[in-house]
């Protein structure tokens, strides 16, 4: 039991150590800063800016959780205060499968719904072209993939809030929506930004969806309708392929570090606010 | 229902001398009955809860104190399984069957549980709380009130140091208190208390107790406990229910030394 406990504890730990140790060859060859934000992506003369990765990360995550999380958190307020019982019922299970469908199915199926959508519809409204296959693209197969675990642990902190607390709200003339936003928000702040910080940490971490849709090309650009390359679909299109170039095995392992260390970091950020937002402290 | 409100007038009408022996009712329920799907929790409740009195609900667990409580000032609403009929006068107001400012009939009555559900703010915001949705926007004022009302549980002297601490930090007996200055804040006219010191130690009981007896000089209290030297303490009225019915009522006196139905009886012996 202990031990068990002990590894899983130094798990995390034995994968940075070892993602490190394995990135020193690179990280001896260039500057860490200039690795990080250099956008000189040209691993056959040696060059090795990741720029383009992170940012093409960084972008689709966010894309993913501005589209799920306000929606995220209407949806588990709608169901959990105003629904019947039995639309709950009906929910609850249908959320478990949207859960539990392997990201293959949502790549396969935003290559033939999202990335036809974006690239025939929604960028020539915009008066754009694109092929669909775009950062636009990723990002909505992320929320559409973020949302059931999002909603998950929503509906739960809202239906953990006691009932003796809204009816404290209501009886003091608070409105249904006065309830809501006074108290049951409030009680589930830290429950919220927690289920938020486990949406984007899985977000900036999927590999397999994102990859078929974003079209993966390595350059900067802050228009959503232009492919862009994520760091896992770097790591995942690359790994066992390119090995024959010098330090591409290095940057390779340098760029599953970077996204250990950003999951990480969006971790103990959220872990920092959770403390910081908890009612018992206001 | 126009016999109830011809009713209704005459007592408005009637003059002060015949006024004053029949006691004024604050609350007035007519056959109130409340159903969950085939249980019928109420079963036509007819009570008259006198004004600027103590009215002390008895009765073994599950028999419906909670709900009628809720009833009063329809909380039961918040339960979509339940189905609530008859009339509930609070004044001349029929509160099941007008469509009235919901939010302003409860304040009209304060609310404490069984268990004190501080609300997760701060102290003085928990007090400020009720006053905020009234729409009162002086500080001076908010702040006059929540000393005020924190003063009158017995509350101010132990958190005035600490007001814009998290309600969360204070004991059980002191959130208990806490709630009761939240509810008076609002300046209701009636006070419905769930077994209110149920949860909390002797000495918290004690001084909510002692409130209660305060403050039934200014408020129509209605206040559920199983606890019968209290009911004997703080009751001029006691009501006693069975299964959703109304067995008895009367003076404390009448009703707890002279019991006559056989489901008091019972109640009594298990109780003292
Ligand atoms: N929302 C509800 N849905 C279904 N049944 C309910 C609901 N609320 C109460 N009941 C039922 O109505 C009955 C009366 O409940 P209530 O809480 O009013 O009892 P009580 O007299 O307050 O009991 P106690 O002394 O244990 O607090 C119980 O059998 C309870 O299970
Ligand atoms: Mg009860």
């Amino acid at each position: 039991m202990l031990t068990a406990l002990v590894l899983i504890l130094l798990f995390p730990l034995l994968i940075g150590v070892a993602l490190l140790f394995k990135s020193i060859p690179l990280l001896n060859a260039d500057s860490i800063v200039n690795l990080l934000f250099s956008d000189n992506w040209a691993p056959n003369s040696g060059k090795f800016g990741f720029w383009p990765f992170i940012f093409s990360s960084l972008y689709v995550t966010v894309l993913s959780f501005i589209f799920s999380a306000p929606l995220c958190l209407l949806a588990a307020i709608y169901l959990t205060e105003f629904a019947s019982a039995r639309l709950i019922r009906i929910m609850h299970p249908v959320i478990d499968i949207l859960a539990g469908i392997p990201s293959v199915i949502y790549g396969m199926w935003g290559i033939l719904v999202i990335v036809p959508f974006v690239g025939d519809y929604l960028a020539p409204v915009f008066g754009l072209n694109s092929s669909g296959y775009s950062i636009l693209a990723g990002g909505i197969v992320l929320a559409i993939m973020c949302i059931p675990y999002m909603l998950n642990m929503l509906i739960e902190t809202f239906k953990s809030v006691p009932y003796g607390l809204k009816e404290a709200g209501f009886s003091l003339g608070a409105t249904h929506w006065e309830t809501i936003k006074h108290i049951v928000i409030r009680k589930s702040r830290p429950g919220i930004i927690s289920a938020f910080g486990l949406g984007m940490a899985k977000a900036f971490g999927e590999t397999l969806a994102v990859m078929m849709v974003v079209g993966n090309i390595a350059r900067i650009t802050g228009n959503p309708f232009e492919a862009g390359y994520p760091l896992p679909a770097l790591i995942a299109n690359n790994y066992g392929e390119m090995l024959s170039i010098p330090l591409y095995d290095s940057a390779l392992m340098f760029a599953a570090l970077v996204l250990f260390v950003v999951v990480l970091l969006i971790n103990l950020v959220f872990r920092y606010l959770i403390i910081a937002s908890n009612p018992a402290k206001v | 229902m126009n016999t109830l409100t011809a009713k209704n007038t005459d007592t408005l009408m009637e003059p002060r001398a015949i006024r004053k022996t029949k006691p004024e009712s604050a609350i007035s329920i007519k056959n109130l009955n409340v159903h969950a799907g085939s249980h019928h929790i109420l079963n036509n409740i007819n009570l008259e809860i006198p004004k600027n009195k103590v009215t002390v609900l008895l009765g073994p667990s599950g028999c419906g104190k909670t709900t009628l409580l809720k009833s009063l000032n329809k909380l039961t609403d918040l339960y979509k399984e339940l189905d609530v009929s008859g009339s509930v006068f609070i004044g001349k107001d029929d509160i099941l069957n007008s469509n009235h400012n919901i939010p302003a009939l409860r304040q009209k009555m304060g609310l404490l549980s069984q268990k004190p559900y501080p609300l997760p703010v701060s102290i003085f915001k928990n007090v400020a709380y009720g006053l905020k949705l009234k729409g009162v926007k002086d500080k001076k004022l908010i702040a006059y009130n929540v000393e005020q009302k924190l003063k009158e549980v017995g509350l101010w002297e132990e958190v005035k140091d600490r007001l814009h601490s998290s309600a969360d930090s204070l004991s059980i007996g002191q959130q208990q208190r806490l709630c009761l200055a939240r509810g008076l804040a609002v300046k209701p006219q009636i006070i419905l208390a769930d077994e209110p010191t149920s949860a909390l130690d002797p000495v918290s009981s004690k001084i909510i107790e002692e409130r209660f007896r305060e403050l039934k000089k200014y408020y129509t209290i209605v206040i559920v406990t199983h606890i019968l030297r209290q009911a004997q303490r703080l009751a001029d009225n006691v009501v006693f229910m069975h299964y959703g019915k109304i067995i008895e009522q009367g003076t404390p006196e009448a009703v707890l030394k002279n019991p006559q139905s056989s489901q008091l009886k019972e109640y009594l012996v298990d109780g003292f």
